[in-house]
């Protein structure tokens, strides 16, 4: 008899609970909690991490991580993390928050904590509009771009311009890490997981604020297959929000991580 | 011989999004029209299950972590041209 | 353990370090904003955590993180400042967290001024935050008290994992007496139960305020409900001076009730059968307290730095079965022990009209005396 040959490739992440999530068919929230669940096994963290669920599609993403969570009030995250943090200084604690939670009710407490140095990670999850809620406007909403509280498209004279967290966020001194990536497709994806793990590893290393910004797609809201909103995201979203390191702090090696 | 494997997809998670189809490049997926899951999705299913080289990618695209990827011979199965091994 | 002149705001963040607050988050406003700069000097110095937030929404939010891991933890703030932590506060009370939270209260509404009031009695006792849940109340009238009633504030918020506001008027945060701090509590080792903290080797833990399914959430009302009248059942403390054989009673809490109880022993010297009942607790009400004393009661004054919101809760317990006159200043007035004197006169002497509501009675005397401003 040959020996066997198989060899397994791939299998759901242990992080990820065995149970449906109620995101929509094709929605990136599925590939970020994947990812995020991914690094924490390899970097054998899932028993000390501690997330901080948001107000928006992923309110319960406390469901769907296999380890501790606690909600938040929308926007607070950040201060939520903050207050566990200080006091739990071992432990992995991360926010993951969409671009209501986060860029429009959250802009104060996401500021002050990048500012404050938190040693906190942050997933910021932009699909330009507020998903939970039926795809209103967004602080991401594009200029023109349609929604249910824009419905002439996004008129920067009246509703102002989008704006672009991370390039804002690096600009604090606070800041160790933040980036923007997007997970449009695979080779985007591969990317996203490396900067997810160094991220974490940043917060490891007692280094700094440190944040993911991952550019999503949201099919429902967008009126397009799943497919097609990631074509719609590479051709509009990317131009505006680019894909890149904003702020990467002199005392991070990549050779240690392994990440990038 | 080129890189064979296979996956298996989890028809509780599938929602038939497709994404793994549109990405695999050997076009080795496809939705199921001719059934439903549980959930009332098409789940995608190995079309050319002889395509498919084990490379991941529709397991990376995969938002609801649905498909397990492996590489090598499939248990059970016997390749083109080839003869027999084993008891 | 000696006697020191201390500053109100000053005795209350030591005694919360003595009774084993393991993280403050604050931001600076007044009349309250030593009790944050005492500890960011203080805190760090022990190894324990301070921040000073970006707000009082980021502050109660820290609060609400640092207390799903189980340890305590405390804000403090100010009227206003208090306004923008009810969001906080109805997500805390709902998620059952031992938290305490201090309200050093100033004259409104609004921005108001940083004079001593009471105005924010019904947002303390009614909820303040959005939905049905209560917090524990605990008024002080002096330092002393107040040093007391902090380390019971954290002893109460663990026992019933609930909030726990001690609600102190200005003029306590500010004024220096002397007073004796509690000896060093060692931090809690024992880890809650419930408690969000990434330990190993153990089931996951989630904490959360969203209930989706409405019977879930009306079954969380119910225990949260039912945990209130437990506490209204054990908690209630006040103190009573001259009661046994008043023939009037003065109902006053924290600097109102210290002011009141200066005017009863005036009018008692004038030969006045005048006691005071001064809540501790305002959260829960002394109602069994105040209802024993009705037989023998001819008349109630009640007293307050506020338009009469403690005045209405005396009230419902009197349901109309004795007569209630009121006296109050606002907006940051503190009332004059001459002032109570003579409203205490005013009630033995029979001159006051008990058909009109109290607080009308009152109201047209404010306005005859200084006016609307307009």
């Amino acid at each position: 008899m040959i020996e066997s040959d198989v060899k397994l490739v791939y299998q759901r992440p242990i992080g990820f609970e065995e149970r449906g999530t109620h995101y929509c068919p094709g929605c990136t929230h599925g590939v970020a909690h994947r990812l995020i669940a991914e690094v924490l096994e390899e970097m054998g963290e899932l028993e000390q991490t501690i997330g901080v669920a948001p107000v928006g599609c992923a309110v319960f993403a406390y469901n769907y991580f296999a380890f501790d969570f606690v909600e938040a009030p929308h926007g607070r995250a950040p201060a939520m993390a903050t207050g566990i943090k200080r006091t739990l200084p071992d432990r992995m604690v991360f926010t993951y928050q969409g671009d209501g939670d986060l860029a429009s009710i959250g802009m104060g407490e996401i500021v002050a904590a990048a500012a404050r140095g938190e040693q906190i990670t942050t997933i910021f999850i932009n699909n330009t509009n507020y998903g939970m809620t039926g795809g209103q406007m967004a602080p991401t909403t594009l200029p023109g771009q349609v929604t249910t509280s824009s419905p002439q498209g996004r008129d920067v004279e009246r509703q102002g311009y989008p704006i672009r967290t991370a390039e804002m966020l690096a600009t604090l001194e606070g800041a160790a890490y933040v980036v923007r990536r997007s997970l449009h497709d695979p080779r985007n994806i591969r990317m996203a997981k490396k900067a997810l793990r160094t991220a974490f590893e940043v917060q490891k290393q007692g280094l700094g604020f440190s944040m993911v910004e991952l550019l999503s797609t949201c099919p429902t809201n967008w009126g397009m297959t799943p497919a097609n909103a990631r074509v719609w995201l590479a051709e509009h979203m990317l131009p505006y929000y680019p894909v890149g390191d904003f702020k990467v702090s002199n005392a991070i090696s990549f050779e240690k991580q392994g990440g990038n | 011989m080129p890189a064979k494997g296979w996956v298996e997809i989890n028809e509780l998670y599938c929602k038939a999004c497709e994404l793994c189809v549109t990405d695999c490049p050997s076009k080795v997926l496809a939705l199921d029209l001719t059934r439903l899951s549980p959930k009332g999705y098409h789940p995608a299913m190995m079309l050319h299950p002889e395509a498919c080289t084990g490379c991941g990618i529709c397991a990376v695209v995969c938002p609801d972590a649905a498909i397990t990827v492996y590489r090598g011979t499939k248990p059970g199965t016997k390749t083109e041209g080839e003869v027999g091994h084993g008891s | 353990m000696a006697r020191e002149l201390i500053k109100g705001n000053v005795a209350v963040a030591e005694a919360a370090v003595r009774a084993g607050l393991v993280s403050y988050f604050g931001y600076p406003i007044t009349p309250q904003t030593e009790l944050l700069e005492y500890l960011s000097a203080r805190m760090p110095e022990l190894g324990r955590a301070f921040v000073q937030a970006e707000s009082e929404l980021g502050a109660i939010n820290m609060v609400y993180g640092a207390a799903c891991t189980g340890r305590r933890t405390m804000t403090s703030s100010s009227s206003p400042g208090v306004s923008l932590m009810q969001e906080g506060l109805s997500y805390i009370a709902c998620t059952e967290l031992p938290v305490v939270v201090v309200n050093v209260v100033r004259g409104g509404p609004g921005l108001g001024n940083i004079a001593p009031s009471q105005g924010d009695y019904n947002q303390a006792t009614r909820g303040g935050g959005h939905g049905e849940y209560h917090q524990l109340v605990l008024a002080p009238s002096s330092v002393q008290e107040a040093v007391d009633l902090t380390t019971l504030a954290f002893d109460l918020a663990e026992k019933y994992r609930n909030i726990v506001m001690i609600l102190m008027d200005g003029s306590l945060g500010q004024m220096m007496e002397p007073a004796e701090l509690p000896p060093f509590q060692p931090f809690k080792t024992e880890i809650p139960d419930w408690a969000v903290n990434g330990e190993s080797g153990r089931e996951k833990r989630v904490l959360t305020s969203i209930n989706i399914d409405p019977p879930a959430q009306e079954r969380t009302n119910i225990r949260l409900m039912s945990r209130w009248q437990e506490i209204e059942a054990n908690e209630v403390r006040y103190k009573g001076y001259y009661l046994e054989d008043a023939e009037y009673v003065v109902v006053g809490y924290g600097t109102a009730g210290r002011i009141a109880l200066s005017a009863v022993r005036e009018a008692r010297e004038k030969g006045i059968k005048v006691g005071l009942l001064r809540p501790i607790t305002v959260a829960p009400f002394p109602v069994k307290e105040i209802e024993a004393l009705i037989p023998s009661t001819k008349a109630f004054l009640v007293v307050e730095m506020n338009n009469g919101q403690m005045l209405e809760d005396v009230r419902l317990v009197v349901s109309g079965r004795k007569p209630i006159a009121f006296y109050g200043r606002m907006g940051g007035m503190v009332p004059y022990p001459d002032d109570v004197l003579q409203e205490i006169e005013k009630l033995a002497s029979g001159e006051i009209n008990f058909d009109e509501h109290p607080r009308d009675r009152w109201l047209a005397q404010m306005r005859a005396e200084f006016g609307t401003g307009a």
